[in-house]
């Protein structure tokens, strides 16, 4: 038995994997060639890994193909592994020229690293992430990237440090450099446009890491004030000042000393070099000026309704009222403080507007007055600007999708959108109560009997009132030359249902015509029976085509009563596309965890597989996501619990929801009778 | 080294006699004690809203001496109910004896009765509130048919944390608005400093950079965090790091263990707590 694969038998295989981008000039030969080099282990590997990136990209899988021999001489399969899901995440982030330049410098991913000491970004990035909210300051994101830099929204960090030989001097590394790249945010460096201001340089990338050199020096100061231990560590990394640089230092240094001196020191001082080379990111300047047109507009629509709040309406039309100014104080250090005023009355900014404010006086130092204008939004009405809690951006809600080929998430991989159901004809909903009217009845009846009522339990050591038969038993007792009972009280107790439900219901297109109908009907039976239970329940419907366009139907939020818009949108439930139920489960599930509730229950209404239009979702990959989607929902504290009316689901449910937590129904016209009672039987 | 005397003397009384005879520390943050004067002399009932650990029961204890009444606390739980706070038959040997509870022995007593985070108690417990706390200040004991009527001295004063966030949790509005309601927040930066100091002894720069690390953790709140590092909790750090305990371990246990299980948010506090020192 050949030990390894031969390379004309590779070659077969690659061909077969990598047709599409191979031709006349590119032939497979010579990466053969290089993997059967490579010992069994490692051809495995490399196969394995063709064919998983072949589903993102062939290109891509091709120029792993190429690099893989040489990498996996150095790299072993840790570092590999983590090479590659780099690679393919930057392929999913930033495209494949991104990718690619990675693939060919695996050098990054660390000669001979010692696995013991390097910090993964993957494995500390929940930490880095409370570490700089905590700071303070408007919410950044910290993400890994190709290059150490801000672009004033995201943090960008390496996706692994192993330089210093031990873990916890690694992971040193990254405080420092999110704290560094923290402050750059906070303390104004990106007031200005640095990279333009680089540029004008004869080399710009030196002129950028001088510049960040002196911003270092800037910062250090500021950030000691907070929190001395990184600070200590920053003084490590650039050492003493050089004296020229010594004005940097003092409290109110700004970003243009450090331009000044950028131009004084081009080219006579050498910055010291750094665990880690800090970039000017290009769109830093882009993304700030952006940002603050957006919160501008927010301000000026919440100032409106603050106004009108404070005023009544009409308020702010009459131009001698209504006008809002702030005081800045320059606080001790730490950022600025602001007393926000009307018409020169002190105001306490509602959470909203402090935000804004907060995050605009981040950007430009302080508030100009124009800034400070109420205006009502586009659409002439400004409530409409502040949501309500999770709020959705513009561009929707992302969620992370997993990858079983990968074994890895796919970083805000889905783009899911809450989009409002088109109210259908109430006719529907007075006809399925007519039609069910005797088994609606029972259903309220034996819903009854759930419902938590307060109970006397009897002969009690506590309690707020005597149990009068156990007193007379104790008389007795006492005069025959007993020894007293304790048990003398009785107590309440009050049996609560702590619940809260929520229903997920498929609206995909394999669901028109009946299953459609017995759907609509069993949501109307469900909300009749629960509303003489009195738990908390909501109902989304899910849908959509593709990862970009995941789409939720909000039903009946949990806030909202069962009331006639509700019956409406029941009724106007009706087929689309396809299930992607992986970011519908992670959407909702971040809904449901809102809830305060014991018990939270995630209840999906289905008819079949998960399926989506591309991206190989029908089949394992589907599967397997939505497995996880549902095991995230168990972390959570959330049960899950699937009805469907798949023949087949006993192939799947198990492997997705265990043995005992999704049930059949094997009519579909038994399904509007059933689905109450099975939740009867779930929460009795 | 000397232990610095605990900050007021308790002795073993009847719950009505407790007075408080050491001045209790307490540093005011605005015009809460002219506030709370003003509604005492009023007979009004008060409601101190706040974090926990920001210093409503100090402030009450405060108060309490200054005002010099006798101070009853109940700590208010999920299963008191209002026999709990106002009294009950016991049997004794022979007979059935009727007992007051600490409600009924304040308003008897003319004490000031602090019913703390009284959110936590049995809905119940509002009936018997609401005629103490309007202007009939009245306690009935209905198994007694007896109708107590509260002196002049006597205070009623409840905490609530509004910060939970729960629906389940919140007082119903005909029960607040029978209250003058006084904020609490926890104090600025130097005033927060100075309690540290007053509280534990410490030195300057250790106050303060506890004073950081609980601004730090209280960014957090709502990113996994229910509530940040309260004042209270500052102290008892502070309290250790002055015994000699590290910094770091003496967060960890006093702060970073107090606020959180899971792994990551300890994980994240301890390098709050090693990067402010």
């Amino acid at each position: 038995m050949p030990k390894t694969v031969d390379a004309p038998a590779l070659q077969q295989q690659l061909e077969y994997l990598l047709g599409p981008v191979l031709s006349a000039r590119r032939s497979a030969a010579p990466l053969a060639q290089a993997i059967a080099t490579l010992d069994l282990a490692r051809q495995a590997f490399v196969l394995h890994w063709i064919e998983v990136i072949d589903r993102s990209n062939y290109e891509l899988a091709y120029r792993f193909a190429a690099a893989a021999p040489a990498a996996l001489e150095v790299l072993d399969e840790t570092a590999a592994r983590a090479w590659l899901l780099e690679a393919l995440d930057r392929y999913d982030r930033e495209g494949l020229h991104s990718a690619s330049s990675l693939l060919q410098d695996h050098a990054a991913f660390g000669t001979a690293v010692d696995h013991a000491v390097a910090c993964n970004f993957e494995e500390c990035a929940g930490v880095l992430r409370l570490f700089v909210r905590g700071l303070g300051g408007r919410t950044l994101q910290v993400e890994a990237g190709p290059r150490v830099s801000t672009d004033t929204d995201t943090l960008f960090l390496p996706a692994r440090i192993a330089p210093m030989p031990s873990k916890n001097e690694n992971f040193n590394i990254f405080k420092g450099l999110s704290t560094l790249l923290w402050a750059q945010n906070r303390f104004g460096s990106h007031h200005h446009d640095l990279a333009s201001a680089c540029a004008a340089y004869p080399e710009p990338g030196h002129a950028a890491d001088l510049l960040m050199h002196l911003e270092m020096l800037r910062l250090t100061p500021r950030i000691a004030a907070l929190v001395p231990g990184v600070a200590r560590l920053l003084e490590n990394w650039h050492g003493n000042p050089d004296p020229r640089c010594l004005r940097l230092q003092q409290p109110g240094a700004t970003t243009c000393d450090s331009l000044v001196l950028l131009e004084q020191l081009y080219g006579r001082l050498e910055p010291p070099r750094l665990p880690w080379r800090i970039h000017l990111h290009t769109q830093a300047s882009a993304r700030r000026e952006a940002r603050v047109e957006r919160e501008r507009g927010e301000l000026a629509a919440l100032l409106a309704q603050l106004l009108e709040s404070q005023r009544g309406p009409g308020a702010g039309e009459d131009d001698d009222a209504g006008r809002f100014s702030i005081d800045h104080h320059r606080g001790a250090g730490d950022g600025t403080n602001y007393t926000l005023r009307l018409d020169g009355q002190p105001l306490q900014a509602p959470p909203a507007v402090g935000e804004r404010i907060e995050s605009l006086l981040q950007d430009l130092g302080e508030i100009p007055d124009d800034y400070l204008q109420a205006q009502a939004g586009p659409d002439g009405n400004a409530a409409d600007t502040a949501g309500t809690a999770p709020q959705e951006g513009s561009r929707g809600f992302h969620y992370d999708e997993w990858d079983c080929q990968r074994r890895h998430y796919r970083r805000s991989w889905c783009t899911l959108r809450e989009i409002e159901i088109k109210p259908g004809n109430s006719a529907f909903v007075d006809a399925t109560l007519a039609r069910y009217r005797p088994q609606i009845e029972g259903l309220k009846r034996s819903f009854e009997v759930l419902r938590g009522e307060d109970r006397r339990l009897r002969r009690q050591h506590h309690g707020d009132d005597l149990d009068l038969d156990a007193v007379i038993d104790a008389r007795i007792g006492v005069r025959n030359g007993q020894e007293m009972p304790e048990r003398l009280f009785t107590r309440r107790q009050k049996a609560e249902r702590d619940l809260a439900a929520l229903f997920m219901v498929d609206m995909s297109g394999s669901t028109k015509g009946w299953i459609n109908e017995a759907e609509r009907e069993a949501l109307v039976m469900l909300c009749e029976a629960l509303e003489v239970l009195g738990d908390r329940y909501a109902i989304y419907g899910f849908s959509g085509v593709t990862r970009q366009r995941c789409e939720i139907y909000p039903i009946k939020r949990f806030s909202e009563a069962y009331n006639t818009a509700v019956r409406a949108r029941i009724a106007g439930i009706t087929p689309r596309d396809y299930t992607r139920m992986g970011a519908a489960i992670r959407h909702l599930c971040t809904l449901l965890s809102a809830v305060d509730a014991r018990t939270r229950l995630l209840v999906t209404l289905s008819d079949g597989k998960p399926d989506d239009y591309s991206d190989h979702y029908r089949g394992e990959y589907g599967i397997e996501d939505t497995r996880q989607a549902l095991l995230e929902a168990h972390h959570a504290g959330i049960r899950p619990f699937c009805i469907t009316i798949d023949h087949e689901a006993r192939d799947y449910l198990p492997h997705l929801y265990g043995p005992v937590s999704w049930t059949l129904v094997d009519q579909v016209e038994k399904l509007p009778l059933k689905v109450a009672e099975i939740y009867r039987r779930l929460t009795g | 080294m000397t232990l610095n005397p605990p900050p007021m003397q308790l002795q073993s009384l009847a719950t009505e006699a407790r007075f408080i005879e050491l001045e209790p520390y307490y540093h005011p943050t605005g015009d809460e004690i002219a506030l709370f004067e003003v509604a005492y002399l009023n007979r009004l009932p008060l409601l101190l809203k706040g974090p926990t650990g920001c210093g409503k029961t100090r402030f009450v204890e405060y108060m309490a001496w200054r005002l010099k009444r006798p101070l009853v606390t109940v700590s208010c739980h999920d299963d008191l109910t209002a026999a709990d706070l106002v009294g009950r038959y016991l049997i004794t040997a022979d007979e059935t004896v009727w007992i007051d509870g600490p409600l009924a022995r304040s308003v008897r007593a003319g004490a000031i009765c602090y019913l703390d985070e009284i959110v936590e108690a049995r809905r119940d417990t509002t009936v018997v509130i609401h005629p103490l706390a309007d202007d009939r200040r009245m306690l009935p004991l209905e198994k007694r048919g007896e109708l107590l009527q509260a002196p002049p001295e006597f205070a009623l004063v409840l905490s609530y944390n509004p910060g939970y966030q729960s629906v389940l949790k919140d007082l119903k509005p005909s029960t607040r608005q029978r209250f003058v309601a006084i904020e609490f927040r926890y104090p600025e930066p130097a005033v927060e400093e100075t309690i540290i100091r007053n509280e534990s002894g410490t030195d300057h720069a250790t106050a303060s950079a506890l004073v950081r690390l609980a601004h730090m953790t209280r960014n957090l709140k709502g990113n996994g965090l229910d509530e940040g590092a309260s004042t209270r909790l500052l102290v008892h750090a502070a309290r250790l790091i002055t015994r000699g305990i590290a910094p770091a371990t003496a967060c960890h246990g006093a702060v970073a263990e107090a606020l959180s299980d899971d792994p990551e948010m300890l994980r994240t506090l301890d390098e709050f707590a090693t990067s402010v020192f």
